[in-house]
């Protein structure tokens, strides 16, 4: 059995008397990828934020490698410098340029040293085909040419685990095709940890080795991804695949 | 109208008008400074200090400058405090316009995007780092508006520390009013010299809130 990078156990979480996750219950191993399906509202987006502490969860317990977070500020800070998170919204820090984004957090957080930072940035960019733009501002980049740079700034960090949140779901549809082949190249060629949170069916079955089928808060399935689109246990996820016209 | 009154009294109004400019810049930066610092105290909400700004950005806002300065003029010397006038009008004026640029910073601040601070909380900032490179930057952006609107506040209210006997522009028009009984002249020139600052800082200001909106957001 591989490493345990991320481990659940009976997470609940309310906004005011609202119960929005009930009794979440989950291992990611190392070299995982985790795909987080569920309709919108049933609470993906909440829980990838509990696993980072951007949200701060009612009762229950995450493990980070086997060691359970005991969430204070401090040590949230500690582990997101581990676990690497891109939302939907694209977000650069729009008054830093691209390559400025990404020393950022490395050279003042990790306090790495600059120059060797700055050589694997040139790397990344390389990568993922945006090396031409290191210092341009990120409102000179298209939305695809933004999240593509998210992920390299979160890279960077050496994470060892990514929680990606509908990384593609405000992109033109010509964009969503390169930030995929990126998420995908991160797993198969790097074995990256990931949590993805998505809407495209088809990316998910290629690239899930384990389904968490999330409705009203509930884990309704949590199955190998192939059994997942295969043979879905639950009506509700049978719908939701319909629904996805898949 | 008489010009010679007004070309002699100008050497007068010089040394006022650079008195005049000196305690406005003083109060300026150092009002922007303790704005700064309080709004952020506030911002992430730091035990004790935080409510402790609360309090004296409301106290400040809610007492006029005049008596500010009569506090500090009159009063302090009683419990063996006794400063110079101007030593008065620069605390008097810092203690008021850090409130105002406060308010200023705080309206700022809370307009920086949730997701902006999201982005650097996932890359592992703590609250210093987050202040410094996230909240900050773009906080002090949507407040360049409020803070500029202060500047020209700021600049106009030295004109009560006439109150307290600072030979600063206005103090100087009514002194010169009260020997000569000129008041036309005097008023005149008391105008021309405030325009002559205001309006240069005026348009620089406009010009620097475009930049640094532009510099910071791109729009
Ligand atoms: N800050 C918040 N305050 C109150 N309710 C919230 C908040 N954020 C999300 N919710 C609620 O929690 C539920 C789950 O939301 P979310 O995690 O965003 O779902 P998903 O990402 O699956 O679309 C929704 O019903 C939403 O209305
Ligand atoms: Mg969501």
């Amino acid at each position: 059995m591989t490493e345990e990078i991320l481990r659940v156990e009976n997470l609940n979480k309310f906004y005011g008397d609202r119960h929005i996750l009930h009794d979440i219950n989950f291992t990611l191993h190392q070299g995982e990828v985790l795909t987080l399906l569920g309709p919108s509202g049933s609470g993906k987006s909440t829980l990838i934020r509990c696993l980072n502490g951007l949200e701060d969860f009612s009762s229950g317990a995450v493990y980070f490698k086997g060691e359970k977070i005991k969430p204070t500020d401090k040590n949230w800070q500690e582990i997101r410098q581990k676990i690497g998170m891109v939302f939907q919204s694209y977000d650069l820090f729009p008054n830093l340029t691209v390559m400025e984004n990404i020393l950022l957090a490395p050279t003042k957080v990790q306090k790495r040293a600059k120059d060797q930072v700055a050589q694997e940035a040139e790397g990344l960019l390389k990568d993922v085909g945006l090396e031409k733009y290191a210092d341009s501002y990120p409102r000179e980049l298209s939305g695809g040419q933004k999240q593509r740079i998210a992920i390299v700034r979160a890279l960077i960090m050496h994470p060892e685990v990514m929680l990606l949140d509908e990384v593609t779901a405000s992109l033109d549809p010509e964009m969503v095709r390169g930030i995929l082949q990126i998420m995908t190249k991160l797993s198969k060629k790097h074995h990256m940890t990931m949590i993805i949170v998505t809407h495209e069916m088809g990316f998910a079955e290629q690239i899930a080795d384990q389904v968490l089928f999330l409705e009203d808060g509930r884990i309704l399935e949590n199955t190998p991804g192939k059994a997942f689109f295969a043979q879905p246990k639950t009506e509700r996820a049978r719908d939701f695949l319909e629904s996805m016209d898949f | 109208m008489n010009w010679q009154v007004i070309s002699h009294s100008l050497p007068i109004f010089a040394q006022a008008f650079k008195l005049t400019l000196w305690l406005s810049l003083v109060g300026i930066l150092g009002s922007l400074i303790v704005g700064a610092l309080s709004s952020l105290i506030q911002y992430f909400k730091v035990p004790i200090l935080s409510q402790l700004f609360t309090a004296y950005v409301e106290l400040a806002r809610n007492t006029p400058l005049l008596i500010q300065l009569f506090f500090l003029y009159y009063a302090f010397p009683v419990i063996g405090l006794k400063m110079s006038a101007t030593t008065c009008g620069i605390i008097g004026l810092i203690f008021l316009g850090g409130a105002y640029m406060a308010e200023g910073f705080t309206g700022g601040f809370s307009g920086v995007n949730q997701t902006q601070i999201d982005n650097g909380k996932a890359l592992g900032m703590n609250n210093l780092q987050l202040a410094r490179y996230v909240v900050f930057p773009q906080g002090f952006a949507l407040s360049m508006p409020a803070l500029a609107a202060n500047v020209i506040f700021l600049i106009k209210e030295t004109s009560i520390f006439s109150v307290i006997a600072i030979p600063e522009l206005t103090n100087t028009a009514l002194d010169l009013i009260g020997m000569y009984y000129r008041s036309n002249e005097y008023l005149f020139v008391l105008v021309v010299a405030y325009a002559i600052v205001l309006i240069p800082v005026i348009l620089l200001l406009n010009l620097l809130e475009r930049r640094v909106r532009y510099g910071t957001f791109g729009d």
